[in-house]
């Protein structure tokens, strides 16, 4: 069993807790156990959660609290390899071969120029073939996006830490990265992807945490009006939206009426800035209704 | 608990032979990982070792409560004293207390017991040229069970192919534009200076379909063949299923059985509101809620099957019609009724649902499918995005439907 215990690494789940809660993100134990095995067995961590639930942001706090470098590939349809892992130069390349003339040798031209020097390095080798003092963060975004042939692709990368180029060969990571896969579920994920990873769903928050949250992401608004916001999203979920406000909507929602004056979620200060956190006409409407309830005391 | 087992790795075997007979994928790859995953945290701590195996062994967020059911099951097991039970599908019993085997039972969804079906007789042997003719005209409501499949096997060597788009990935294509990687290797074999370009042009895929069924009262006599021809087009195309009538069922797992017989037993088993009222605006509303950002992308075609009888309020099922088209490439509305020579979409949610599709067919009978399947297979670009230009054009083509 290869579980490598770095200096650097969190030793616990606390630690973990701890750790992000450090770089202003506040997770519960189950996440933190999650990260913590992801990190002990060198597994891909698959979070899978709505949007707006801070799935970007675990990662962005892991590399902040580990000292890593976050190296992100936001994915996207017909995202490939020339845009995630490698790309030649061909400019270079063509450049490179005039400048040899006429009598040098073919062989000896096509060999130096698919050489990596001639390579541009995109966020995936980039993370595999790394130097860095602390394994560097690579943060997979919204994997669902892309399509099944990236994922087919992914798979190498996801269990070897390895990126094969045809003319240059197998590059293997001398320091495996840590990686973070993200997903919106507006596909299913192949299975065999689903395989090499280990998952976690990210739920939205209780009404506790998400105050803390609001609280930490936004200082500037008060205590008072971060949990009058919080309530009132809590509720909206509740309700039967197309799209229902995450926590970053909830933090903008609380930033808004803040910036705006506000020290107290007032029904029509709530209906002034519903914008920030609704954002289908449809659901505005039952919103709405919704606001003008309980919140009035 | 794990942390006094006299052997994790073993405890953590069981569990996962637990795991898969409750349907989550497992493996040794799996265990493994989870027993090194049992090294990272503290075992003293319950919540720790629930967490850290869940992370390993969930790989969807519907496989959770399952999870954790089994673990419940599996950790709080009371040593000799529980009365014995069995888990089903399981090779062995294991010692259960009775009341953990229901909550398990449930978790599972195996304590539902199925609906009845009809009793069917054996198919035809064997149908003519001139007898298919006629088959193809003939109005699914008034063919005799034998007739019927004859249909099936009519439905499924249909030869139409669904509509493709774009995708952006790229083949070799000597019309397309060129492709630098290939260009480049083999100018550098034949020395740069007059490179054969390598071209390539986007390759194409076939659109997903999405079909909505009506298994409603009403659509009693067509739903079942309708059925069938999801099941005949969902062989052969990337198609995902839905039912409703008072509620909407995902069954594209359920039809995914090769046999169209089995398929439609389990469909009648898990769909439990066959042949109940309508509330077609509440179906699409949760089909986009839930399984709409799903199954939409990629250009996707939704069929919607039903005879436009709805109990529900009109104005909603406008509104969600709107969202709909706006979410879909196409969206195609085929109504049975629409075949019969009076018929007129004058039922309110018809009336109300009908500025918003794209096209309005029937499906009543093996040539209105076939009809539907040409249309499949072109697929041109939507005259128009505004809904009442939509409209002519629909009560055009319900006119000729009708004549």
């Amino acid at each position: 069993m290869n579980i490598s215990a770095d200096a650097a690494q969190p030793a616990s789940v606390d630690a973990v807790v701890e750790m992000l809660g450090a770089h202003d993100y506040l997770c519960d134990r189950r996440l933190a156990t999650a990260i913590l095995v992801s990190m002990r067995i060198n597994k891909p961590l698959f979070l899978e959660g709505e949007a707006g639930v801070g799935k970007t942001e675990a990662a962005r706090a892991l590399a902040a609290g580990l000292g890593a470098r976050l190296i992100r590939l936001q994915c996207y349809e017909g995202i490939d390899l020339a845009h995630a892992a490698y790309e030649w130069n061909y400019a270079r390349q063509l450049l490179h071969i005039r400048l040899l003339g006429e009598g040098a040798d073919r062989a000896r031209a096509e060999q130096d120029v698919f050489g990596p020097d001639f390579l541009l390095r995109r966020p995936l080798l980039d993370a595999i073939d790394n130097d860095d003092a602390v394994p560097p963060v690579l943060l997979i975004d919204e994997i669902d996006r892309s399509d099944e042939e990236f994922e087919a692709f992914l798979l190498e990368i996801l269990a070897d830490f390895a990126i094969s180029i045809p003319e240059l060969g197998t590059i293997r990571a001398r320091r495996p990265p840590l990686v973070i896969l993200t997903g919106n579920r507006t596909r299913e994920v192949h299975d065999a992807l689903k395989r090499r990873c280990l998952y976690h769903w990210i739920d939205y928050p209780d009404l506790e945490r998400e105050v803390a949250i609001v609280r930490v992401r936004a200082p500037e608004v008060s205590e008072r009006l971060g949990r009058q916001v919080a309530e009132v999203t809590q509720r909206l979920r509740g309700l039967d939206l197309y799209k229902v406000p995450g926590v970053a909507e909830t933090v903008d929602w609380a930033r808004a009426l803040a910036a705006l004056g506000h020290t107290e979620a007032t029904p029509e200060a709530l209906r002034e800035t519903m914008g920030a956190a609704i954002k289908h006409q449809e659901d505005l409407e039952r919103s709405e209704e919704a606001i003008a309830g309980p919140s009035g005391r | 608990m794990i942390a006094n087992a006299p052997d994790p790795v073993e405890s953590v075997t069981l569990f996962a032979r637990l795991l898969r007979d409750a349907g989550l994928t497992t493996g040794p790859e799996r265990v493994q990982d989870a027993c090194q995953a049992l090294l990272a945290i503290d075992l003293a701590h319950p919540d720790e070792v629930r967490f850290a195996l869940r992370a390993v062994f969930v790989t969807r967020r519907e496989e959770g409560p399952v999870f954790d059911a089994a673990f419940d099951l599996f950790f709080s097991r009371p040593g000799g004293e529980g009365k014995s039970g069995s888990v089903p599908g399981r090779s062995r019993p294991l010692a259960l207390d009775p009341k953990q085997v229901k909550a398990w039972m449930d978790a599972l969804g195996l304590s539902t017991s199925g609906v009845a079906r009809e009793v069917e007789g054996p198919p035809a042997s064997s149908a003519g040229y001139s007898a298919q003719e006629l088959l193809r005209r003939r109005d699914f409501r008034d063919m005799s069970w034998e007739e019927l499949a004859s249909v099936r096997r009519l439905l499924r060597q249909a030869p139409w192919r669904v509509a493709e788009r774009r995708t952006r990935r790229l083949r070799a294509d000597r019309r397309g534009t060129v492709e630098l990687r290939r260009t480049m290797r083999s100018a550098a074999r034949q020395g740069g200076d007059a490179p054969q370009l390598s071209r390539a042009s986007a390759r194409r895929k076939r659109r997903p379909i999405v079909i909505l069924c009506d298994v409603s009262g009403s659509m009693d006599r067509y739903s079942r063949h309708l059925l069938v021809f999801a099941h005949a087009i969902g062989r052969r195309e990337r198609v995902e299923t839905f039912a409703f009538s008072t509620h909407l069922t995902r069954i594209t797992h359920l039809l995914r059985h090769g046999d169209i017989d089995s398929a439609l037993d389990h469909v009648a088993e898990q769909v439990h509101d066959i042949g109940g009222g309508t509330r077609i605006a509440d179906a699409l509303h949760t089909f986009q809620r839930v399984h709409a950002r799903r199954v939409l992308g990629h250009g996707a075609v939704v069929l919607i099957i039903s005879d436009g009888w709805d109990r529900g309020d009109p104005d909603q099922l406008g509104r969600e019609m709107a969202r709909l088209r706006r979410t879909c490439y196409r969206l195609i509305w085929l109504n049975p009724l629409l075949g019969s020579d009076v018929y007129q979409p004058e039922t309110r949610g018809m009336a109300a649902a009908l500025p918003h599709c794209d096209d309005f067919l029937s499906a009543h009978s093996v040539d209105a499918l076939d009809t539907l399947g040409k249309l499949l297979a072109e697929l041109p670009r939507r005259a128009s995005r505004s809904p009442r230009a939509g409209a002519a054009a629909l009560a055009a083509s319900a006119g000729a439907a009708g004549s």
